[in-house]
């Protein structure tokens, strides 16, 4: 149907978003990568230098590297955990013919809505504070003692408002596509005498397993890069305890001024997105198809 | 299975249900209680839940104290105007790709994608360093490109996603019907095409407005939208809890009920089209 005369015209229309987008990844990506191989530091301007490897080594060999690396697999192996089997439960619950459903629905939703730092301060203050926190009073009720929360259990309070916000994305996601289950076979497998878990195990799981690969890779994605939660509650201490690696190439970048290091991190930590990044572009690309 | 419950157990299901629902929205609702306490007793031990002083003093208070009317603003403008400009760049592409596909089109959105998985750390350095030299840092000039650009290949494909459903044969039909070019599109296509451009700007306008990376790190006082002031509130001295929670209900509140609204809008925008 395209003719040469239409052909043009779509290209037209797609430049811009192409040229833009081209413009955005590239000029700053390629500049990253520059800029890792200098020794560059905003507060020594003038002395800009090749070093070659010397801003990956520095990095890498860095105590607090390891531990942001780690700190960064914790945060999002757990919050995945958390999140995707919480949201999983509660998809299956709210896909029953309860009363009030759509309204419970809302108030599983709604924290998703919540921006960053509104629920990190929220959390921080009203709930973990050590002494006039929600938690130490019921602690206190308990008798048990208070726990400060935030410098005693750090990155774990990271996970909980950050699996907090995460649940009702991968609940809403996971439920959407628990609607679209056919009934049908369902009930032929009951009439059949296959019990609850057999059901759940041979139909439901299967059906929505594609849905949970996309939750997963997409909260990954989004869970790698985790930064306004650390940097209103713990600013990833103490020490580095709970740093992840967005914040420390942030530290390292607009505390520290040095865009060299900073621009090490930052290629490193591309890297490490691109590894789920591929899957997940293959997932979506197979699904494009049909 | 979802036919065949017993009465005992829709009435175990709804109660656990609700009873979970209301633990996960606690936080939010916490919050919104909060912020008509006064400050004595936001902290009080124990708390009170409903029965203290209802007052509304945080709400102007938050205003007069930090001019809370300017940083909504600069959320309004950054959320709208981002989705404006977005929507003038993304429409046009997404169209083209729907209605005229090429061998490459594929190949293109996969590659838009890949863009949105760029770690922002990635970038930050360069961008930030532009920034300054264009006198771009702090503008709302400038976090306007930013979440232009940032939130540009979720409104392609989702615009892809909603035009690719319309059927291309109605378009031959008007043709034959002697329609002219401008009629196809006015009377043909807008009205099956706009459901999915509302779609798109509303998720657009969410994205922005809970953006919290490069608002941190790109603004100061000036263009600093709610994400960048209420994290202000974060410093130690003191403890103004009323005050944060009125200024949190506000900032919160608008997204929420929007987001409430377009949930399964949101299913499509955020998987990609993965799942509807």
């Amino acid at each position: 149907m395209a003719t040469m005369h239409t052909r043009s015209i779509a290209r037209l229309m797609m430049a811009p978003s192409v040229i833009l987008l081209l413009g955005w990844m590239l000029i700053p990506l390629s500049m990253t990568l520059y800029f890792s191989f200098l020794r560059y530091n905003l507060l020594m301007p003038g002395m800009e230098d090749w070093a070659g490897v010397f801003n990956y080594e520095y990095f890498v060999t860095d105590p607090a590297f390891v531990t942001a690396l780690v700190n960064t697999l914790v945060l999002v192996g757990s919050v995945l955990v958390i999140s995707v089997g919480g949201g999983l439960l509660m998809a299956l619950l709210l896909n029953q013919p309860i009363f009030g459903q759509g309204i419970v629905r809302l108030l599983v939703i709604a924290p998703f809505f919540v921006m960053p730092t509104v629920s990190a301060l929220v959390w921080k203050n009203m709930f973990m504070h050590p002494v006039y926190g929600l938690f130490a009073s019921l602690a206190h009720g308990l008798g048990l003692p208070a726990i400060d929360w935030l410098s005693s259990a750090p990155l774990l309070s990271i996970i909980l408002i950050v699996s907090w916000q995460w649940l009702p994305f991968a609940a809403l996601i996971l439920l959407t596509a628990l609607q679209s289950l056919d009934e049908e076979q369902m009930e032929a497998a009951e009439m059949d005498g296959a019990s609850a878990v057999r059901r759940f195990a041979h139909i439901t799981l299967p059906h929505l397993a594609r849905a949970i690969t996309v939750v997963i890779l997409i909260e990954t994605i989004f869970l790698l890069s985790v930064f306004a939660e650390i940097l209103v509650t713990t600013s990833g201490g103490p020490g580095y305890d709970s740093t992840n690696l967005s914040y420390l190439i942030y530290t390292q970048a607009l505390l520290q001024f040095d865009v060299g290091g900073a621009s090490a991190g930052g290629i490193i930590a591309v890297i490490l997105a691109n590894i789920v990044a591929i899957f997940l572009i293959r997932l979506i690309g197979k699904n494009l198809e049909t | 299975m979802a036919r065949t419950l017993t009465p005992k157990r829709k009435v175990a299901f709804t109660v656990l249900a609700w009873v979970l629902g209301l633990l996960i929205f606690f936080p939010i609702l916490w919050t919104v209680l909060t912020s008509f306490k006064t400050e004595g007793e936001a902290i009080a031990n124990p708390p009170s839940f409903l029965f203290f002083d209802w007052t509304l003093e945080n709400y102007t208070e938050v205003q007069e104290r930090s001019n809370y009317l300017r940083h909504v603003i600069n959320s309004v403008v950054i959320s709208f105007g981002s989705t404006a400009i977005g929507l003038l760049i993304a429409v046009p592409a997404a169209w083209a790709m729907a209605f005229s596909p090429t061998k490459r089109t594929k190949g293109i959105l996969m590659w838009m994608l890949s863009t949105k998985m760029l770690p922002a750390v990635g970038v930050m350095m360069p961008i930030y360093l532009i920034f300054r030299d264009l006198g771009l840092l702090d503008t709302l000039l400038g976090l306007t490109i930013v979440m232009t650009m940032v939130n540009l290949p979720i409104m392609v494909w989702m615009l892809y996603t909603y035009f690719k459903e319309i059927p291309g044969d109605i378009l031959e039909a008007a043709r034959m019907d002697g329609a002219q070019l401008g009629q196809e599109i006015l009377y043909v296509l807008a009205p099956m095409a706009v459901p999915g451009i509302a779609s798109t700007c509303l998720l657009n306008i969410i994205l922005a407005w809970n953006e919290a990376f490069w608002t941190l790190n790109l603004t100061a006082a000036d263009a600093a939208p709610l994400t960048a002031f209420i994290a202000s509130y974060s410093s130690p001295e003191g403890l103004f809890w009323a005050k944060l929670s009125a200024a949190s209900t506000m900032a919160i509140a608008p997204i929420l009920i929007l987001g409430w609204f377009s949930q399964r809008q949101l299913v499509r925008g955020l998987t990609f089209g993965a799942v509807k």
